[in-house]
């Protein structure tokens, strides 16, 4: 590439970056304005359920007046804003400790899900998509189609509660405790870990994996049937060769750009995974501070989870012009 | 001319029909490839039999003689006060209260079904006009909308709907809101996509330049257009919703019980399910041929439309064929030369 034109793209770069970022920072003010004010508006009486049984009113204004309820709804929001570009994400209501310190806590059972369950579905998915559809309408095919579908039709809490029912309960009456449920760290033994993991692990990359598999099928057929790549047989290019060289880059910008869209399924997932599996991260963190009306706590699991989205979103455009060098980044 | 093509000739020739060559529409040419696929067919009796059972879930009840919300504590609960096993009297067997799980089940198909299809509709209409609206009004409009779609498709959406849910109170229409303002975002962002595509066309141009307003070209020049992927997605997104209410049954913030649904059974068979396997295995298999048969026919559906596909296989198909000719036509010289 000329060097004047690869600065133009890197110039190009730079800009799609900024604008990005800073439309990025507006989405994740859209999301704190609506949950603050769903949250903040909505009929609940935090100071109700802090004081206990039959408080007098009195109590009841001064928990309030401790937790800042009593200043106008403007105000509110414009302290918590102040705090948040300070990097502080507020106290729990019910406990006094700060949203930070919980979050920071509640973090390695979700990551550990995550990460985890996204390598095993990434490795999964992307080999069974590619068998799939170079082998069409085959044994093989027949069999990843119907993985594909029982894994689409299993809901995730359904997949948890059959493994739970089916294999931790049989192997543990068997007398193998090496798979558990329940979180555990990485610290005493990766072994133990990895067998508090497993479980949630497949729970999580189940639906993902045949989400993908469908996906990577879906296109890479679509891709075979263009005349490129009947172009590319004419010449005389061995099979493999179009795979892997024509057919396999353009069938992925579909695929990598329903992945921004489903980062947040996956984030959705692990609420589900983790109460079903008693894991303990962040997910269900969020969970119980909902049904106990700890609104601090649920503003910044909400917070975290669509920055890591957005953050998700602008590597997914990147890549996207990276696989495919017609799209301007825009 | 070489025997392969005059081979080829004949099979066009034989594919001709016999009478006059009558006209025929995408959409009818469409539906005889979905009658061709067998799974699909299959898929469509499934529904319609669910269906059919699901409103004659009250009829089922009388028949059967157990009302869905009445605790058998005697007949339906062992000694040990378990629930009993499936038999003649309790077809799936009981719940943890001693009501008849079968029962239960036909009525949490009403909610089900009712969820996905009321919530699908609402998800695909309003994802059709507001993705057609960012697509072709493109500048302002478009920005906003499309940010504020990317905003909906950025939350994390099952935290927001618990917190909706826990907000607004559980209960049937709210679980329908909930899940309908997360169907049409995703709709609306394809729509968009397909618009801003579709607008670039000459025949667009050519509606615009005889004076057809904007309200017009979308819904009368674009729209038509969209029918076909709308379909897909819409068939497809059903079974999504129904997961989606189990999901939030599941977890306590959708339907509330007594009311059955599969996902408020489910949570309640988590406590019983080693001494009553029946409770988890029989509203899983309820909810996963639902949502089976309709990914099924939500794939055959895009097969039909989507012709390309269906070329692939023919063209599979005919060379499939033409080896298998050669190949015994080989042999054939083979036996002669021996």
């Amino acid at each position: 590439m000329p060097p004047r034109m690869r600065a133009v793209r890197e110039m190009a770069f730079l800009s799609f970056l900024v604008r990005r970022l800073l439309l990025g920072i507006v989405v994740i003010w859209v999301v704190t304005v609506g949950t603050f004010l769903l949250f903040f508006v909505a009929p609940q009486d935090p100071a109700a359920k802090l004081a206990g049984k039959s408080p007098s009113p009195g109590e009841i204004a001064a928990i309030n007046r401790r937790l800042g309820l009593d200043q106008p709804l403007l105000t509110q929001y414009w302290h918590y804003l102040d705090r948040l570009l300070h990097f502080n994400l507020g106290t729990s209501f019910l406990t006094g400790s700060s949203v930070n310190t919980i979050l920071k806590q509640d973090l390695p059972p979700t990551l550990s899900l995550m990460v985890g369950g996204a390598v095993i579905w990434f490795i999964v998915g992307v080999a069974a998509g590619i068998l799939s559809a170079t082998r069409a309408r085959s044994l093989v095919d027949r069999v990843c189609t119907t993985g594909v579908l029982i894994g689409i039709t299993f809901p995730t809490f359904v997949v948890g509660l059959l493994l739970i029912a089916f294999v931790y309960a049989k192997l543990n009456e068997a007398g193998l405790h090496w798979v558990q449920v329940n979180y555990e760290g990485p610290s005493q033994s990766i072994v133990g870990w990895a067998g508090h993991m497993i479980l949630p692990w497949i729970t999580v990359a189940a639906v993902s994996a045949a989400t993908y598999t469908r996906l990577i099928r879906g296109s890479l057929l679509d891709t075979l049937g263009e005349d490129y790549i009947r172009t590319a047989r004419a010449k005389g290019l061995s099979e493999r060769r179009i795979l892997y060289r024509h057919a396999i880059r353009s069938a992925l910008t579909p695929v990598v750009s329903q992945l921004g869209i489903d980062i947040g399924t996956l984030a959705g997932g692990a609420v589900v995974v983790e109460s079903v599996f008693g894991l303990g991260g962040i997910g269900q963190a969020s969970l119980n501070a909902i049904q106990s009306g700890d609104t601090p706590i649920v503003l910044g699991v909400v917070l975290c989870a669509s920055l890591f989205i957005v953050l998700a979103n602008i590597i997914v455009d990147i890549l996207y012009s990276l696989l495919d060098p017609r799209v301007k980044l825009s | 001319m070489s025997l392969t093509e005059v081979g080829l000739q004949a099979d066009v020739a034989s594919d001709l029909p016999a009478g006059p060559i009558e006209g025929r529409s995408p959409w009818l040419l469409a539906w005889r490839r979905l009658r061709k696929d067998k799974m699909a067919v299959a898929s469509l009796i499934v529904i319609i039999v669910l269906a059919v059972l699901a409103l004659m879930a009250p009829l089922v009840a009388s028949w059967v003689g157990h009302p869905v919300d009445m605790p058998y504590t005697n007949s339906g609960l062992n000694s040990f006060g378990d629930p009993v096993a499936p038999s003649g009297k309790f077809l799936l067997g009981t719940d943890q209260l001693g009501r008849d799980l079968f029962v239960r089940i036909l009525y949490g198909a009403r909610v089900s079904l009712l969820v996905g299809i009321v919530t699908t509709a609402i998800g695909t209409a309003a994802g059709l006009v507001v993705g057609m609206a960012a697509g072709y009004f493109g500048g302002v409009i478009d920005t906003v909308l499309a940010r504020f779609i990317d905003s909906v498709l950025a939350f994390p959406y099952v935290v927001l709907a618990l917190a909706l849910a826990v907000v607004f109170g559980p209960s049937l229409p709210v679980t329908i809101g909930v899940i309908s303002f997360f169907a049409w975002a995703a709709i609306a962002r394809v729509v968009r996509g397909q618009t801003l595509s579709i607008k670039q066309k000459e025949y667009i141009e050519a509606a615009r330049s005889l004076g057809a307003g904007p309200l017009r070209i979308m819904f009368v020049d674009i729209a038509p257009n969209l029918v076909a992927p709308l379909l897909v997605l819409a068939t497809l997104f059903i079974p999504t919703a129904i997961v989606f209410e189990a999901t939030l049954s599941y977890l306590g913030v959708g339907i509330q019980p007594p009311t059955a649904s599969w996902g408020n059974l489910l949570s309640g068979a988590q406590n019983t399910y080693n001494v009553a396997w029946w409770d988890l295995v029989f509203p899983c298999v309820f909810l996963l041929i639902t949502t089976l048969a309709f990914n099924l026919l939500g794939d055959g559906v895009r097969d039909a439309l989507d012709p390309r596909t269906e070329r692939l296989f023919a063209s599979r198909r005919r060379r499939a064929r033409r080896r298998a000719r050669h190949g015994g036509r080989d042999a054939a010289a083979h036996a002669g030369g021996a």
